[in-house]
């Protein structure tokens, strides 16, 4: 029956040696390179949650009255998008499921993309040949970043509105072209063109889910065509030969299972863990806000980098060069994103090493690499905890300006230590390998010694 | 793994004691009146009065301006309590923001150490003292809770936070309402305890005060249809459960399939 | 039946490892697939996890069906996440226990393929050789492709004022206008008390930047006004762009002290970034990130007691750019 199936296939597309191949394939046998596939599996529950929405969604900010279930908001005025995403949540059956399941899948999305990020980093998988693959991972994450933050504010409630206005004082305090580029894109000055709606849902509805797609089969298809790398754990993996499961049968149960797990939770958080319930923060107007207010967690350093800046803003006469939030919200993520891109040919630099690597490194075993990531990702950090201290203010009454300033000083702080304290660790562990190597060799030379004047003696 | 796991739960349990340690500290310093619960209810806030909070707020409620060392080492200076009748009394002893430990303080809720007695002895005195408003009577069943969401919305959110979870003042912490009752919230707004502005009844009418109390009291319970709360703050929590629930578990299912080739 | 069986199961290949088993017609000689002992145990168990995972499923389909349910997302969401769940169980046991686990060995790819690469420069160079004024034709090639990539671009400048930031100092405000509240109802200075006001232009739209302010009463003898500002202030109610000039939030709290000697002064404070501005002293920014004060309002108290403004703000609502300090709000 199978082989009917092949047949009909192999014939009108001649695709039976790829896909022999393709099922013979051999994938590394660890459990950090699933972060990638729940990534990958995260996004495609958000193009089909995503998909759904879309059918009750109303991208539009025409004014309406609510009359329907949920009675604080009854009578209210607001724009047609605010209610469209009421009535997901209160009149369709399963809406919200659908959207909450959709909310925590983006949550976990990035939270997956950061966690693969790390491991791809942490082990030296970017290197040559496969410098391209972690460039196209990159953008993919920097997409990731406005897919979301649109996604959440197309609905046009309290908190994301709030939101999308700091997001307008970004991009006025780019240099030169700020205002020009403002303008531009929301089409007048804030709350912008009322097609300004329009323009944010088909950006997250078709151009990025389009690109971040289009990026993701470029980046399966480099993998796949320089083959994954992999741990180096016994004699017959090296450079050239890789061990692993293949495809069929091993590895495909393996991926499906985790893509069902991946669905699994996603689907349980989205039914039993409430996400953004913007019934209760009411619909935007530029006049009101609210306290408290926090973009989704993976803009968290933002917020915290655009809080820590002190409030100064330096001028020329009367030429205002870089206005005060484009120090935290634009260059801090430009800094991080930029040292991400040139690592591959930094560490290059650094090491002189230009040759293919196919075998990961332990982090141990590249000190260097693992203290500067360990410094970045602690400086990074220190910045989106600072976005916290309002919260921390409230729950534990620490002085919310003592805060500010503790993490102004820790940022610049901590990561130098970081960077030589992990240094030093990777270093030490390396060293306490190498001395119980030789303590293994020296007792294996000892033992045959014994052994061989054992034998000698006659016993 | 098990001392990684030892480390995380001291790192988060260590924090958590120490803070409910701190906000569960009982006020000393309360002084009762012997045979007190005896004499007339003003004589006895009179006393009461004149034993816990003259030193800050003066003989006969007239105020201390200037900072004036009183006995032991408290330092007193306070504002006057003639005219702000029952209604700031009732206030700010049955939440316990009163007494205040230092006059600088921010008052917070505490637990009253004054019986029932003692705080209808001593609202009783500052209703003496001089012409003041009475407590007030709110009918949140009355308000509408639309009108309730708006006002709230509008004057409130920012400082208490849209669901009334409290939030941040530069200098001040915003307490969250989960624990105000409809009179003392009818109280705090036409007060305006420390730094909350007070609202009149030209501001906010009484009508109006009834809906903002009804929607407070909503808040206090949410309607939470789409599952766990988590606190109805938003993101912050929302963050958290992403790695410490989702990303956890989904990296636990990681380490299950993903299986080590023989050594 | 069976064919039926077989059709779902040629689809769903990957699923049912005991297909695999049944092998027939086999014309190689030598395994493909490494043999594995399965294990009937697991059978059972993956059996047991599938049904249970359809019987979740089905269990969705019920559960929608209801018209008012109480807890319905999550009972939902239950459904659906078990059955996901029981299915990732599943095959996570069929792939642990009823499949061969092999370990396979397979090369690395060719690190890079020399003679492809030769050729295809050769390819290039050969189909280019017969151009003789190469220069000449990459020239004009490139004002070709770049102009065309210009006229392209060109519509996306319909899409707002690119090149004309005008827009950006104008507010609604100029002399004479009435303050209202958010209902329209005009402002009194009466109106006026002890806590905070939001004011918007009377006859105007209430939905750009430069539309809200804030309003608050103070003591006059604690004004510190700049000089040209004084009479901007009539028995102390100062008006003030209620869009902070760091990320445009509406500066929505007011911090205002009970007992002064004790408490810190009045303050307009915005809840993003905790930008705290001095409304005593044309709020002068005392705390947090923002690099302007907000821009201040004259406040003209008219015949009738009612609130108006004097003129414009004084400067540019909103968030900064390069150009907010060197013109004036216009009308």
């Amino acid at each position: 029956m199978i082989r009917r199936a092949v047949q009909f296939i192999d014939e009108r597309s001649g695709a039976a040696p790829f896909l022999r191949k393709a099922l013979r394939y051999v994938f590394p046998d660890h459990w950090s390179f699933l972060l990638g596939e729940v990534a990958l599996y995260a996004f495609v529950v958000l193009v089909a949650t995503g998909v759904y929405l879309t059918l009750f969604f109303e991208p539009s900010l025409a004014d309406t009255t609510y009359n329907g279930v949920y009675e604080p908001l009854r009578g209210t005025t607001m724009s047609e998008a605010y209610k469209s995403v009421i009535d997901i949540s209160f009149e369709v059956k399963a809406g919200l499921l659908i959207r909450q399941t959709h909310h925590w899948a983006a949550n976990v999305f990035v939270a997956a993309i950061v966690l693969h990020l790390l491991r791809v980093f942490f082990t030296g998988a970017f290197r040559k040949p496969r410098e391209l693959t972690w460039l196209v991972g990159l953008a993919m994450l920097m997409l990731t970043l406005p897919e979301g933050y649109l996604g959440y504010s197309m609905v046009d409630d309290l908190l994301s509105g709030m939101g999308l206005a700091i997001g307008y004082a970004v991009a006025l305090s780019l240099p030169v072209i700020g205002d020009n580029f403002a303008l531009g894109i929301w089409g007048a000055p804030y709350p912008g063109d009322p097609a300004f709606e329009s323009r944010m849902y088909i950006t997250h509805v078709l151009i990025l889910p389009v690109a971040i797609g289009t990026l993701l089969a470029l980046h399966l298809t480099l993998i796949a065509s320089r083959h994954h790398t992999q741990f180096r754990r016994r004699p017959p993996q090296n450079e050239r030969k890789i061990l692993g499961l293949p495809t069929f049968p091993a590895q495909a149960p393996r991926s499906l299972g985790l893509f069902c797990a991946v669905a699994a939770v996603l689907f349980l958080l989205g039914g039993l863990v409430q996400i953004n319930p913007v019934w209760q923060w009411g619909p935007y107007d530029l006049a009101q806000s609210t306290n408290g207010a926090q973009p989704d967690w993976y803009l968290g350093w933002l917020i915290g980098a655009l809080r820590l800046v002190p409030g100064f803003e330096p001028v020329i006469g009367d030429y205002t060069p870089v206005p005060n939030p484009f120090w935290g919200g634009a260059l801090f993520p430009l800094v991080v994103f930029a040292v991400l891109a040139l690592f591959p040919w930094l560490e290059r630099r650094m090491t002189g090493e230009h040759g293919f690597h196919n075998l990961l490194d332990r982090p141990r075993d590249a000190p260097g690499r693992t203290a500067v990531g360990a410094a970045l990702f602690a400086w990074v950090f220190l910045v989106f905890f600072a976005g916290s201290a309002d919260r921390a203010y409230v729950f534990l009454g620490l002085s919310y300006e003592a805060q500010l300033w503790v993490y102004r000083g820790l940022i610049w702080v901590v990561p130098p230590i970081v960077f030589f304290v992990t240094r030093r660790v990777c270093r030490e562990l390396q060293r306490s390998e190498a001395i119980e190597r030789e303590r293994i060799r020296a007792e294996g030379e000892a033992t045959q010694v014994w052994t061989e004047s054992a034998i000698r003696s006659g016993r | 793994m098990r001392f990684l796991t030892r480390i995380t739960l001291i790192a988060l349990v260590l924090p958590a004691a120490a803070a409910a340690a701190v906000l569960a500290q009982p006020r000393t310093g309360i002084v009762h009146i012997d045979g007190g619960d005896s004499l007339p209810l003003t004589e006895h806030g009179s006393q009461l009065y004149a034993a816990n909070c003259a030193s800050c707020h003066g003989i006969d409620g007239r105020g201390v301006a200037q900072p004036r060392s009183g006995a032991g080492d408290v330092t007193g200076q306070g504002p006057s309590l003639r005219g702000v009748g029952a209604r700031a009394a009732d206030f700010y002893l049955r939440t316990g923001y009163m007494p205040l430990e230092t006059p600088g303080a921010q008052p917070h809720r505490q637990r009253v150490l004054f019986s029932q007695r003692e705080l209808s002895a001593l609202i009783a005195y500052v209703a003496s003292l001089e012409d003041g408003p009475p407590v007030p009577q709110p009918r949140p069943d009355r308000g509408n809770l639309a009108d309730g969401f708006e006002l709230f919305t509008e004057r409130c959110a920012g400082c208490h936070q849209v669901v009334a979870q409290g939030g941040v003042a530069t200098g001040a912490r915003v307490p969250p309402l989960e624990n105000a009752t409809a009179t003392q919230i009818a109280e705090a707004v036409r007060i305006g305890p420390y730094l909350m502005p007070s609202f009149s009844e030209r501001d906010i009418s009484d009508r109006e005060l009834d809906s903002i109390i009804a929607y407070v009291q909503l808040a206090q319970h949410p309607v939470d249809r789409g599952g766990w709360g988590i606190g109805n703050l938003g993101p912050f929590p929302e963050g958290m459960v992403t790695w410490l629930l989702a990303a956890l578990a989904l990296v636990a299912v990681c380490m299950v399939i993903g299986r080590r080739l023989r050594e | 039946m069976r064919r039926l069986r077989d059709l779902l199961v040629a689809v769903l290949a990957l699923l049912l490892a005991r297909l695999a088993r049944r092998r027939g017609r086999r014309t190689r000689s030598e395994r493909i697939v490494a043999p594995a002992n399965g294990s009937t145990r697991g059978e059972t168990a993956a059996a047991a996890l599938l049904f249970a995972a359809a019987l979740c499923a089905a269990a969705f389909v019920v559960v929608y069906g209801f018209d008012r349910l109480g807890d319905q997302t999550q009972l939902l969401g239950l459904a659906l996440g078990l059955a996901f769940a029981f299915l990732a169980a599943a095959l996570i046991t069929i792939g642990k226990l009823l499949v061969a686990v092999e370990e396979q060995e397979d090369e690395y790819p060719e690190p890079a393929h020399p003679d492809d690469q030769e050729a295809i420069d050769q390819i290039a160079r050969e189909s280019a050789a017969p151009i003789t004024r190469k220069k000449l034709l990459t020239t004009a090639g490139a004002a070709a492709g770049g102009a065309l990539v210009a006229a392209a671009i060109t519509p996306a400048l319909s899409l707002g004022p690119w090149t004309d930031t005008s827009s950006l100092y104008r507010t609604p405000w100029r002399r004479g206008r009435g303050l209202v509240d958010g209902d329209g109802r005009p402002l009194a200075a009466d109106d006026i008390g002890e806590s905070f006001y939001t004011a918007y232009p009377e006859g105007a739209s209430h939905d750009e930047l430069g539309a809200p302010l804030v309003v608050v009463r103070l003591d006059p003898a604690a004004l510190e006004l700049p000089a040209e500002r004084v009479d901007w202030a009539p028995e102390g109610i100062v008006a003030y762009s209620k869009i902070c000039t760091h990320a445009a939030c509406a500066v929505s709290l007011y911090r205002k002290p009970k007992f002064r000697p004790t408490q810190p002064r009045p303050a307009l404070v915005c809840p993003c970034h905790y930008s705290t501005f001095d409304p005593a002293r044309a709020a002068a920014v005392i705390f947090g990130p923002a690099g302007r004060p907000l821009p201040q309002l004259p406040v003209v108290i008219g015949p009738a007691r009612e609130l108006q403004a004097g003129g414009n703000l004084s400067g540019p609502v909103g968030p900064s750019f390069s150009g907010v300090r060197d013109r004036p709000a216009n009308s």
